[in-house]
């Protein structure tokens, strides 16, 4: 399968400061690979690199077979960005607003028109083809961002959280559109900080945090790698710590697992969490939940507890 | 061993390596989008752009010029009206690429979207440049047209005076885009209004001949451009095409594309990190 974006030891400094620190990645043709990480992991920065947005400090990174820094005109008639800030033509109504990106393009306006409309149908936008950007829900102009993405046709649509703040419908839908154009052949980048869209939309994903990729697999790999088959949360009474709490259910760590802790949950990573929880003697009255492991494990485990502001 | 996507030297500062624009057609695509959204709103925009000159000329024309009498040999409001169709280009282009400008640049984020299609940069301050010196243009042209009712138009070379409007647009377009560039916020426009467009406004020769000021202040006025913006346009309202009329022009192209390059290059600053 052919390469689409190849990064070698891409680097991003802003001053002093390093936003991505010497990645490495490869997507392919027809995948959808996505950038997990919290807020300030460089997500965006490595994004803005890829659209050849903010110049490379260091490293190689092509895209398409180019190199995006010496062709830039090329690379971005040929990609479709979906930014993560709202950036619609508010002086321009929904259609207008397509028809004039697609000039940007250098799209006749016939072949535009006829794009533009099977899109908006597409993406459930139609009827608002004569609104006013500002009469539509934060879900329409989502849609409508990657409606402008794909105007030109390309092989390659990168999206910067597509669906953050949307509501759970809007939020599907733009799923179900996303994996409908996966199977017409876009190949699709997206960052995220939602697990569950990471584990419906991705073929693989890396988790980067502080500018470095800290793993890189498919979600069901990772997950297994990483958080195991089954999590047990225990939930800490007032006062206790993590060995305390050991004490009280049973003793030690179980063989077989792992343990983490919390500010108030223990949380029991295993493959047999079943077996576990008959061995544990938990006291009556205290709070558990037995579940299957996921996404959200790993990247917990991976970039740790503490709030990122 | 994997294949390299390509060399792997740093590839670093290569934005301020390239000192002439990097500039296509697509600017055009950029002038296009402004001017689509003018024809939305274009009638408020059209009495702003009119009203101020018609009523300088009013007031001054015919209120002032009645104690004046006649400047140069002719009567005040002739004397005057060359001047006030430079003036309104001048504002229009600067209130174009400033407030204008800005508010796209930093709230609406509309050079962001821009860049993630092939259009460059560089074709974007082309592009809105271009947009101010047609409002430039289009508030020349109202200005000649009231000047043409009032019956102060009385040579064809006056008809230059449409090209000349598009030409102090451009030139003022791309001071502005400078000054755009430079602004942390709207209120830094209050200063270049103050400090320069208000001054070139006033001490230019609109008013009164530039030769009444004292020779210093003279060779101040010959480093403003709308000097000698006034001075072709007098020119060519009376029908003088010679010499000077070729200097001054050129003295505006060369200024014009100076800036123009300046402006690129504070904009690239400003917005490639």
């Amino acid at each position: 399968m052919s390469i689409v974006v190849s990064a070698t030891d891409l680097t991003k400094r802003f001053g002093s400061f390093t936003a991505v620190d010497g990645i490495s990645f490869e997507v392919l043709k027809g995948q959808c690979f996505g950038f997990l990480g919290p807020n300030g992991a460089g997500k965006t920065t490595t994004m803005h690199m890829i659209t050849n947005f903010l110049p490379i400090t260091q490293g190689a990174l092509s895209v398409l077979g180019l190199e995006v820094m010496t062709n830039a005109r090329v690379v971005k008639a040929r990609i479709g960005v979906v930014p993560q800030e709202n950036n619609l033509d508010t002086d321009l109504k929904v259609l207008e607003n397509l028809l004039v990106y697609s000039r940007y393009h250098g799209i006749p306006l016939r072949q535009a028109r006829g794009r533009a409309m099977e899109l908006l149908s597409f993406f459930q936008l139609a009827e608002h083809a004569r609104s006013p950007i500002e009469q539509l829900s934060g879900g329409m102009q989502r849609r409508l961002l990657i409606v402008r993405g794909l105007i030109n046709e390309p092989e390659l649509l990168i999206l910067d959280e597509p669906t953050t703040g949307l509501d759970p419908q809007a939020r599907h839908v733009i799923w179900q559109k996303l994996r409908q154009l996966q199977a017409q052949g876009v190949t699709l980048i997206l960052t995220t900080h939602y697990m569950e869209e990471a584990e419906q939309l991705c073929d693989r994903l890396v988790i980067i945090d502080h500018g470095r990729i800290l793993v890189e697999g498919t979600p069901r790999d990772l997950i297994r790698k990483h958080a195991g088959q089954e999590v047990i949360e225990v939930r800490l009474r007032p006062g206790e710590d993590r060995e305390r709490c050991l004490e009280t259910i049973g003793g030690t760590v179980p063989e077989g697992a792992e343990v983490e802790c919390s500010a108030d949950t223990l949380f029991i990573y295993s493959a047999d969490a079943a077996k576990i929880l008959t061995d544990l003697a938990i006291d009556p009255g205290r709070t558990i939940l037995h579940r299957r492991a996921t996404l959200e494990d790993v990247f917990l485990r991976l970039t740790g507890r503490e709030l990122r502001e | 061993m994997r294949e390299r996507a390509g060399p792997r030297q740093p590839v670093m500062a290569r934005r301020s390596s390239r000192l002439l624009p990097d500039l296509t057609w697509r600017a055009v695509t950029v002038w296009y989008r402004d001017a689509r959204v003018w024809t939305t709103f274009y009638k408020a925009s059209v009495i702003g752009n009119l009203g101020e000159p018609l009523l300088y000329l009013l007031a001054m024309g015919w209120g002032l010029g009645r104690m004046v009498g006649t400047v140069d040999g002719v009567p005040y409001i002739q004397f005057l009206a060359p001047g006030l169709v430079c003036s309104t280009a001048m504002y229009a282009a600067t209130f174009e690429c400033t407030f204008g400008a800005f508010t796209r640049m930093t709230r609406q984020h509309t050079y962001n979207a821009i860049l993630a299609t092939p259009v460059s940069l560089d074709e974007i301050v082309a592009g809105e440049i271009l947009w101010g010196a047609t409002k430039g243009f289009l508030s020349g042209a109202a200005m000649l047209l009231v000047m043409a009712l009032f019956g102060l138009v009385t040579s064809l070379w006056a008809l230059l005076a449409l090209a000349l409007s598009f030409l102090i647009g451009l030139l003022f377009s791309a001071l502005s885009m400078i000054v755009t560039a430079k602004s942390p916020s709207y209120d830094f426009f209050s200063y270049y209004f103050t400090l320069a467009i208000a001054p070139m406004f006033l001490f230019s020769g609109i008013f009164f001949p530039v030769g009444n000021l004292p020779q210093w202040a003279q060779t101040v006025a010959w480093f403003l451009p709308l000097t000698h913006g006034v001075s072709a346009s007098r020119d060519l309202f009376a029908g003088e095409v010679g010499w000077r009329i070729a200097s001054d022009t050129l003295w505006l192209v060369v200024f014009f594309l100076a800036s123009f390059i300046v402006a690129v290059r504070e904009i690239r600053k400003r917005m490639v990190l």
